[in-house]
């Protein structure tokens, strides 16, 4: 596997000029998610309105791989119904583990720009980090409905 | 040794090393392991397949041969050390278990409420936690030793910190993130002259220098055979007879005692009383043939030649590269063989990602130094560490790599 597949332009642009790496205003949810092998830490924060993520960013520090993971995730769930996000949260996490069709690689549009990883077992839990952290507040959020 | 000689030997001593020849790869991660030459190898298999039963217990002839064989190794250790007797070495599986084994026993039979015990910033998480739950144990205080932006441990720096309440002070010979070699003698020393005893951590100084526990007097020393050419799962604990004699155990079971009975036990004299269980033989005969290996076939004197040539070669293009920061120490003579940076805004596994495509294998993260992380006021680093068997070239190749990373990240373009 080469670089030019692995650290492309759309995570190193992502990693350079986040969109959407900063504080939100009186979020519904902020979670701490940690990985320990590297020392990635992100803190997410959700907007949640009516079952609709209405907004949405992250701050936090770490590798080029775990910050421009969680910033194309908000990027691809703000508007989203916590359903579809879930269920773009297991596709991510399949395709990750190297299981998911062509037909669900689409559907995570930049995301499946990470798809790569899933050869680099030693970074793995970095792209991951996001969404792990992101189905835990989701799942929370479907257990108050 | 002229420079031809010595490319000639690194040549020469590469063709030992049956991985070294599996992979097209610039190994520079020695520090965390080394690889392993066939004379140990084979040594291991010879072992298993001609000489093996369980030794310091059967009577019968094949029994004693195994004995002989990990009493040879342990000889072969102790000399190696120069410790003044065979008995004073304990086989362990690697340095972290001698650690523990002596915060344990010894921390456990000498730590009362009020003592203090003094640890190195500079420490491997390993040299760190086990002191840090033996003081919690003994209601004792965990004291920090600084060291200097350099990575340097100083007697200065001991001094402000060493009163009549410390027991033990334990520092690092070389540190696996600075790579400096500490001038451990005075502080040992100065230790004594306060009452404590002294524990070395020998991970990163042993493989690399010629070490001996009776010129540094230190009390004990740790070292693991992996990060020396020896298989995993062996290690060894340098402790004066006196100390170790009166230490208790820290493992109890099979072949620790000399008589057990319901109501009344005798413990078996040092080292035995600290290797609870059938041994690492195998292992212990890999360590040996290793330490054989290094005083025949390479030498220290080699060794620190041919690592101090390729610490030079990388020092100096570092240096001339643009957003890269060398951790400690600027002068290439204070690294032993160890370098640790930072590449302006790319992250250590980032950098450790893209120069494994670029088939060089360096480390990234804490390093099992996170109290060091802290003190240095980073998150994480990478660091490339050699062994003799690495080569100039490989040296290049590591700088050629690291050149392009910041591009292949989007920066400074």
């Amino acid at each position: 596997m080469g670089n030019s597949t692995f650290y492309n332009e759309v995570l190193t642009d992502h990693n350079m000029h986040p969109l959407h790496k900063h504080d939100l205003e009186n979020p519904d949810y902020v979670l701490e998610g940690v990985n320990p092998s590297c020392g990635d830490e992100i803190s997410l924060q959700l907007k949640v309105e009516d079952g609709v993520i209405k907004g949405g960013s992250f701050v936090g520090d770490g590798c080029a791989i775990s910050q421009a993971s969680a910033d194309i995730m908000i990027d691809l769930i703000l508007g989203k119904t916590v359903e579809e996000a879930l269920s773009m949260a297991d596709s991510f996490l399949r395709m990750i583990k190297g299981e998911a069709t062509e037909e669900e690689i689409e559907s995570l549009e930049e995301a499946g720009a990470l798809e790569d990883i899933s050869h680099m077992p030693a970074r793995v839990k970095c792209a991951v980090l996001g969404w792990h952290t992101l189905k835990e507040i989701l799942e929370k959020e479907c257990g108050k409905q | 040794m002229d420079t031809q000689t010595r490319i000639a030997k690194v040549d020469r001593l590469r063709a030992d090393f049956p991985l070294l020849g599996e992979w097209d790869l610039a190994y520079l991660d020695n520090a965390a392991t080394t690889q392993k030459p066939v004379q140990v190898l084979e040594a291991v298999k010879h072992y298993y397949e001609a000489e093996n039963a369980n030794p310091l217990r059967g009577v019968y002839a094949l029994s004693e041969l195994a004995t002989e064989r990990y009493e040879e190794a342990r000889a072969l250790t102790a000399e190696l050390l120069g410790a003044a007797r065979p008995e004073e070495i304990v086989f362990t599986r690697n340095a972290t278990e001698s650690l523990n084994l002596l915060a344990y026993s010894y921390g456990s039979a000498h730590l009362k409420e009020g003592d203090e015990v003094i640890v190195s910033a500079l420490e491997h998480h390993s040299n760190f936690l086990p002191w840090k739950a033996a003081a919690e144990r003994a209601g004792a205080k965990l004291i920090q030793l600084p060291c200097t932006p350099e990575g340097e441990l100083t007697a200065e720096a001991l001094s402000k910190v060493l009163s009549e309440r410390t027991k033990i002070v334990a520092m690092t010979q070389v540190s696996n993130v600075m790579g400096r070699k500490n001038d451990l003698r005075p502080l040992i020393d100065m230790a004594h002259a306060a009452g404590a005893v002294t524990v070395v951590d020998g991970a990163q100084s042993v493989p690399h220098m010629q070490v001996n526990v009776r010129e540094l007097d230190t009390d004990f020393l740790v070292f693991s055979g992996h990060k020396m050419m020896a298989p995993m799962g062996i290690g060894a604990l340098y402790g004066k007879y006196e100390l170790l004699d009166a230490m208790p155990p820290f493992l109890t079971g099979g072949e620790m005692i000399e008589t057990v009975h319901w109501d009344r036990i005798r413990y078996a004299q040092v080292p035995t009383r600290f290797e609870a269980g059938t041994v690492n033989a195998g292992g212990a005969v890999g360590l040996g043939a290793a330490i054989r290996y290094i005083r025949d076939e390479v030498g220290f004197d080699f060794i620190e030649a041919q690592e101090s040539a390729l610490v030079k070669i990388v020092m100096d293009g570092l240096s001339q590269m643009e957003g890269i920061t060398v951790i400690g120490s600027q002068k290439a003579e204070d690294h032993k063989g160890i370098v640790t940076f930072m590449v302006d805004d790319v992250h250590p596994h980032d950098v450790a990602s893209i120069l494994s495509t670029e088939k060089v294998a360096i480390r990234a993260g804490h390093h099992c130094a996170q109290p060091l992380m802290d003190f240095l006021g980073v998150k994480s680093t990478c660091r490339v560490s050699f062994a003799f068997y690495n080569t100039e070239e490989e040296a290049e190749a590591f700088l050629r790599a690291l050149g392009k990373v910041r591009g292949l990240m989007g920066y400074g373009k």
